[in-house]
Formats: C-alpha cells, structure tokens, sequence
C-alpha cells in the first residue's frame, strides 16, 4: 500500500492503495465518483472517458501512481457546476440517452472534442467519437447533440 | 425531477410528507395514508401489503411509481404517464420512482390474464399496463372528485378535473389537489373502470405528447445509479472465474497461493467456476488471475461452431419430424403442384448480448441469515426476488429487492444467475455485503448466447406465379430462443408449415433482443425478394400483393414505400432493400447500401420505418427504440460473431467482438408513425429483425448474388461476390 495524492474536479482527494492499481477503480471504488462507467477494462469502450489535463484519456488503462502528481484530473461529476454544460443541455434537448451507462464516456469525449476544435464537422465528430461504444444505439443524438452546441442551437427551455 | 430511487416497501412512504393514495391494488381496501405520521405508517404496514401508486403532497407534489425496469426503453415516463393522464395531473408537479418489487400489488396481467407479474421482457411493457396504469390513475381522480365534492357540498357529478385541479363550472370554484390533500376522504367504494370508462385515446392530453424522459437528466451528469456504482459500508468484492468452456467443472490447482494472496478473505468454489472475496475490487481481480484451475470436458467440449452447420443441414433434410410450430392448409400438396419451387438455407452465428453495463449485483444478507436486501439491475421475472430466497432457505418476503436502472438488458437481464452467484457469495460473507463483479471478459466468455441455427425455407408458387406454399424448419437449441417469428399472418399465403427441430450443443443460451424474430424474418423476408426478383417484380410491390388482406400491415409498407422515395433510382453504386416485420407492433423498413468490392465492407447509409403500434404513448421514445434498434441491427448483421472451437468460446472482450462504432452509422434513420387508437404493442424488438433482410435485399438488388449466412463480415461479402 501506498499513499497518493490526486487533484479530481478541483478537489485534493488521498486514497491507500496499491501501486499499480488502475485509476478508474480508484475513482469509482475507493473515491466513490460513479460516474465514470466501466464497460472492457482494455481502452475498447470509452465508458471511463476522464479528462487529464484536459486530455480524454481511459481511465481503465492508466495506474495510479502515474496520475498524483498535481495532474488535474476532470470527470463526469466535475465537468459543470449543475449539470448545466452546454453538452449536458444540449443532450438534454436531444434526448440522447437510453440505458445511459455509456454517456458520461460519451459526454466527456465529446466536451474535450469542442474544447480543440469548437465546430467540428460531422466526420470529425464521427472520428473523435469512434472510440465511445453505445449498444443503445444512440449515436445518432449523440451526434446531433454536439452539433447542437457547435453551432450554439441549444433550445433555452431544456 | 426528482432524483429516482427504490425504496423497501417500509421505508417508501416515509421518505417525505404528503398522503399516499392506495388504489388500483388488488386485494387491499382502498384507503389514504398520512406519509407524515410515521405511527400510522406502521400501523397500516402491519396490517397490509403496503403498497400505492401514487403520493400526494401537500405543495401539490405528486409522485407516481414505475413497476417496470428502466433499461433505456424509457418505462420510467411512459408508464406514469398514462397514470398522470387518467389522474389529470399536472406532469411538471410529478416525479417519478420505482415500485418496490412486489408482484401481487404491482403485477399486470398482460403476460397471462388472471396472473400478476413483474416482468421487463419481450417488448410487453406498455402493452401490459396500459389499463393496469390507466385505471388505477382514473381511480385516484375518483378520489379526488369525490373529496373534492364532499368538501364542496356539491354532486361529484359536476365537477371536472384539470391539470392537477377539481374544478366546479357553474360555480367558478376551483381547488388543486396539493390543497385537497388535507380534505381527501376515500369513497365507500370504487368504480373499477372498465376501458369505456376511461378517457378516449382522442382526448389525450399527455399521451402522444413528446416531454422530455424523466431518467435523462441524471444520465447526463453521472448521477443515476446502476447496481455496480452501489457502494456499501464494509462492502467486500466477489469475482469468480467460470472458464471458457460452457458446463466444464472446475479444480483448483493452488489453492493455497490463492488464499495468502493480498486482501483475499474466502475461495468460495461452485459447480462451474471459483469464486474469490478480497477486500478490494482490484485484489480480487488479481487472485481472480492467479487462479489455477483444471477445467473438465463437457458437452460442449466437442463443438465448432463454424463446423456444425453440415450436421443442421442432415437434421433439416431427415425425415424424423421436429416439432410443428404453425400449420395452414396442406404444405406438403403446395408443393407436390407447385409450377416451381425455390428452397433456400440461412445460417445465423452466436451473437452475445454486450450491453453496456457487465453483470453484477450487491447482496448483504443479515448476520442471522434471515434477510436479505439485494441492490440489482434486473428485467425481473416470474420470481420477483429472484432467486434469492431458495439460495438462502428464507421466505421470499424476507429478500428486498431495490431495483436500480440497467446498464442494458436485451434479454440478458432476465435470466438470475448473477443474482443467485452473488447471493451465494454474500451468505458466506454475512453480513458484509458482497459486490459480485463480472468483468467484460466474464460477461462475453460466459455469455448466453443468441443460439446458432439453420433455417430451411422452401416455397412454391403456381403457374401464374402466386405464393401457395410456404415450409420453414428451424434447426437450433432452445425452442422459443430460435422458434419465435415464424408466422407469416400478414401475408396472405394459403399453405404453411413451420417446425422446429432441436440441436443442442452444451452452449449457454438466451434471449437476445427480438429472440427468433432475428434470424426468422431473416430467412423468411430474403425468401420473398428470391422469388420477387426470379418472377421480376419489384419486391415491395410484391409484398403488397400478399399483404392485400391485412390492411394495418400493408399501410406500413405504403407508407415507406413513399418515406424511403422507393421508385426513385439512387446512385448506380447503391441498392434499396425492403422488410416486413411483426413484433407486437407492425413495421416495414427500407435500407440503403453500397458494398465496397474491395474490402467486401457493406456500409448501410440511410434507414427508413413506417410502424403502427396503436397508441403511441411517447412518440419520440419511440423513434428512439426504431434508431437504437437498428443500429443494434446493422451491428449484429455486419460484425457480431461468437465462434466456439473445441467448446471454447473464442471472443473475450470488444477487441476480437466487435460492435457498430460511430463511423459507421447511417447517415440518417426515420420513422414514420402511423396513427392509431388501438391497443399498443412494443417496440422496443420491431426494428431489429427489418435490418439483416433489408441489407441483403438491397445486397441481391446490387449485385444479384445472395446473402445467406449472418452476420455479413467483410470475408463472407467477398467470398459471396466471388462465387
Ligand atoms: S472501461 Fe475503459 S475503455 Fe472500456
Ligand atoms: S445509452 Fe445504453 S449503452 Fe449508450
């Protein structure tokens, strides 16, 4: 066991585990953030999407010990104050979630995409995405959703 | 909104104040309860199953239940919407929770009349509790008027209700029903509501309505909660390693190794698999690794999946009958005439179910044994508690179960194991709770599968080119699993047969989103476009023809046929493609493809439905199920493959099963919905079988060579082109 030092949503946590344990399990288990999803454990799905410093990274893959040292680290539960970000409404508006065990995953590409590249075309959308699976199908709104924000059409009663 | 959550049937109504309204629950007076008197709470739990529909609140809150799991098909608003509806309750004042999981109160019907059950499975959601939900919400507006005209002094029968509010005419008074709560008084008795009582489809206010799902918001930000983000004090971790060989017994080989092993409490072995508690999830994994196990034969040992098909090709051509499924007219005769014959096989491989959210399940069991409470992502079932109280030898009404949304189900979240292995698990470890963990590789090794089969179709047709027969052996394991979908009713073909025959290969097996209807339709719908294309008629004309007595079934096809610009000609390099499905409710689809001849890559670029489900409840739910069920289509008809060797299942996570990714979705999927005030009928399986027929209809019309074996990987395309 060891003692690491990590920066989540602006927030200084200290967790006890072994080195070598994977971030995502710290996250969700020891920390208790749940919202960030896992679904392969093998950087396949995209379900742990997390922001590293403002990188979208798979949480599954990644150790411990590699991210504690004042790495900010950004997931679902950090991204707006009150679920207010503007994918967040505009997923609101499309209606984009069925199951949504793959959204947070999805939510959290997609906000890093627009932060490089605020109007992306659809095939970059598509490309950027690619790695998020959704066996719900909703790729289509996920889509429409990001578009929605790109070009700044996020109805203001949702 | 508020936040969603279950609650055990003690702790559900004294979660906040307000009156609960008991109606619409057989067998129990119907009666209010003070949810601000905790000792009348109890008073009423000792005497009664406790259980309500509905909770009013004095702020003229109101929170209706849901009995059915929330799996992304969107029960969590549909169901109390038709509730609000009848109750004519102000849809902004409402949130929405799960029932507890008690059958007797919240069953319906709709699965066989005379029973109650629980049960989220083969799109019979709303179809079931269309009236059960209906009435019981025309019930608590009875209750309502009739407080309302007691507090009034006033004849119930002129008042009216509106948006949450009593209002009397004449009189201009009106009254809401957070103010009527401190007056609400139960009537002697209550009207039962037969459907004519109930409000006419036409004077829906809510009902057709597109609001906005009550589940999304907190899918947004992280906050909904499925069973593996459970987190409990002293929770412990169980995983367990069941091999890749179905029906193998296992032997621990270092058992010692594994038990010194960091953070590891308990080896725990079961018939098929060891079982491992550590202290963290992440030790657990890791003596989870370190196992070593002898694994058994089985009688699966001897399977290849991508050999057997010789063997179901004998099974289908033998003359031992398998079982008759349908029977019309005189098949045998049909043929004996028939001017000509046309007889075709259709091969489907084991797809796995891949939702999203691997199988898992919290469970602590009480020190003493006695109860238990289960936190679980579950489609429920005939067993309510299921499974639970038989692994611990209690009485059901000792197991509570708190049902938590689902990170997917498609058929694989009604079948218990994960809940009985993680009971087994937690009584060991009484009475820390267990968190039992399926990873990706567990989930898709020990999958249950959609069974392998072989369909047989032959049909004949006269000498003026009508269908007069129609055979269909289906060749698999599992009856139902691979019988269901068989039926032609919508096609007016005066002989029919079908049959199935059984092939078992020790393989785990289970339902997959549309079951049978997949590979069924698959063979039944090429079939039709084999003998439109040898007589030269457009298929979808074709189709027409032998619809013309079915004419909810034929206006889905006319309907798309106008939604997909059918008769204009696309870019030489791509092809149109028709289908017919039934599942409950009646759908016709078009796709449209190119094939790249090099790579043999079919991409599928657009996607049109025309369905007729009675009632629409939640029109854009709807669509939302026609998309998501297509492109759940277009990937098991492309790339979704489990192939067994030795008895081994050969996929162990998304990189050697591959799914649809978003580079590959069509560019647009529509859907028409046809409008209708009859009875509803599911969805959520209507459009997943239209997608592998309408692909290699399209595919024959572009190349004019046939698609025969699912799932159309790259390889098959250019071995088909090829040929
Ligand atoms: S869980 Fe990390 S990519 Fe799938
Ligand atoms: S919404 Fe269910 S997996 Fe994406």
């Amino acid at each position: 066991m060891a003692n690491y030092k990590l920066e989540i949503n602006d927030i200084a946590y200290e967790v006890d585990v072994d080195e070598g344990t994977s971030l995502l399990w710290v996250i969700r288990e020891h920390l208790g953030l749940t919202g960030t999803k896992y679904g392969c454990g093998i950087a396949q799905c995209g379900a742990c999407t997390i922001h590293i410093d403002k990188t979208p990274m798979r949480a599954c893959v990644l150790q411990v010990q590699d991210f504690s040292e004042g790495q900010k680290i950004r997931t679902i539960e950090g991204l707006s104050e009150n679920g207010d970000h503007p994918l967040q409404k505009a997923w609101i508006a499309s209606q984009a979630p069925q199951c949504g065990y793959c959204q947070s995953g999805q939510i959290m590409q997609a906000a890093a995409l627009l932060e490089e590249n605020p109007n992306p075309s659809r095939e970059e959308i598509k490309s950027k995405m690619n790695g998020i699976l959704c066996r719900c199908g909703t790729y289509l709104r996920v889509i429409k959703a990001i578009e929605m924000v790109a070009k700044n059409e996020i109805p203001s009663n949702s | 909104m508020k936040k969603s959550s279950t609650y055990s049937r003690r702790d559900f109504l004294k979660s906040s104040g307000g009156i609960a309204l008991f109606v619409g629950a057989s067998g129990i007076l119907p009666q209010l309860v003070s949810c601000s008197s905790p000792e009348e709470i109890e008073k009423v739990l000792e005497k009664h199953e406790v259980t309500a529909w509905v909770k009013l609140s004095e702020n003229g809150d109101i929170t209706i239940f849901n009995p059915a799991s929330e799996m992304g098909q969107g029960s969590m608003t549909s169901l109390p919407m038709l509730f609000a509806e009848e109750m004519d309750a102000d849809w902004s004042k409402v949130s929405v929770e799960f029932s507890p999981q008690e059958s007797e109160i919240y069953g319906s019907p709709g699965w066989s009349p005379g029973t109650k059950m629980m049960f989220t499975v083969g799109s019979r959601t709303t179809n079931s509790y269309y009236t059960t939900m209906r009435t019981a919400g025309a019930q608590a507006r009875y209750v309502l008027l009739h407080s309302a005209a007691s507090h009034w002094d006033l004849p119930i029968a002129e008042l009216s209700t509106k948006k949450s509010k009593v209002v009397h005419e004449k009189s201009n008074k009106e009254i809401s029903y957070g103010e009527l709560v401190s007056f609400l008084q139960m009537p002697a008795s209550l009207p039962e509501f037969s459907e004519g009582q109930l409000k006419d489809p036409s004077d829906f206010q809510l009902v057709g309505k597109n609001i906005q799902r009550t589940d999304i918001p907190e899918k947004v930000t992280g906050q909904a909660k499925f069973s593996i983000d459970i987190r409990l004090p002293d929770m412990l971790f169980g995983v367990i390693e069941r091999g890749n060989l179905h029906g193998s017994k296992p032997t621990l080989l270092n058992e010692p190794e594994i038990s010194a092993s960091k953070g590891v409490l308990k080896i725990i072995p079961l018939d098929y698999g060891i079982g491992v508690v550590a202290n963290s999830l992440e030790e657990a994994l890791a003596a989870k690794k370190k196992l070593a196990i002898a694994w058994s034969e089985s009688k699966a040992s001897d399977h290849q999946s991508q050999e057997i098909y010789g063997s179901y090709e004998k099974i289908a051509a033998s003359k031992d009958p398998g079982r008759v499924l349908t029977e019309k007219g005189n098949v045998k005769q049909a043929h004996r005439l028939a001017a000509k014959t046309f007889t075709s096989d259709f091969k489907n491989d084991y797809v796995y179910h891949a939702q999203m959210e691997p199988l898992n399940a919290v469970i602590k069991v009480s020190g003493d044994l006695g109860s238990a409470e289960v936190w679980v992502g579950s489609q429920q079932g005939f067993d309510t508690k299921l499974g639970v109280p038989e692994i611990l030898g209690i009485p059901p009404e000792n197991v509570t179960i708190h049902l938590q949304y689902l990170g997917g189900g498609f058929g694989r979240r009604s079948m218990n194991d994960f809940v009985e292995e993680c009971a087994i698990l937690a009584k060991e470890m009484a009475p820390c709770p267990v968190k039992l963990f399926w990873t990706r590789e567990d989930d898709m090794t020990y999958g249950a599968f959609r069974p392998l089969s072989l369909q047989r179709l032959t049909a004949s047709t006269d000498a003026q080119g009508n269908l007069t027969g129609f055979s269909h052996v289906v060749v698999g394991d599992g009856g139902g699993l691979v019988a269901s979908g068989v039926q032609n009713d919508h096609y007016d073909i005066p002989n029919q047969f079908a049959e199935w025959r059984e092939a078992s290969n020790g393989i785990r097996i289970k339902h997959w989103r549309s079951v049978g209807h997949g590979p069924n339709k698959f063979a039944i719908e090429c079939m039709l476009d084999e003998i439109a294309k040898d007589q030269g008629k457009d298929p979808l004309q074709f189709r027409k023809r032998l619809m013309k007595n079915s004419p909810r079934a034929l206006a889905t096809l006319v309907k798309v046929e106008e939604l997909s610009q059918w008769n204009k000609t696309t870019a030489s390099d791509r092809a149109k493609g028709v289908a017919f499905v039934e599942h409950g409710s009646l759908g016709s689809g078009v796709c449209e493809i190119s094939v790249d001849r090099d790579s043999g890559k079919i991409t599928v670029h657009n996607f049109w439905i025309a369905l007729d489900a009675g009632v629409i409840i939640h029109p854009d739910n709807v669509k939302a199920q026609m998309e998501g069920g297509i492109i759940m289509g277009i990937s098991s008809a492309l790339k979704e493959q489990i192939t067994i060797v030795d008895g081994k299942v050969q996929q162990s996570n998304f990189h050697e099963y591959e799914l649809l990714r978003m580079e590959d979705v069509p560019d647009d999927i529509e859907t028409f919905l046809i409008s209708s005030n009859s009875h509803p009928e599911g969805v959520g399986e209507t459009a997943t079988p239209m997608v592998a027929c309408a692909i290699a209809n399209a595919f024959l019309t572009l190349t004019g060579k046939k698609l025969r074996h699912l799932p159309f990987t790259p390889e098959r395309v250019l071995e088909v082109l090829r040929s």
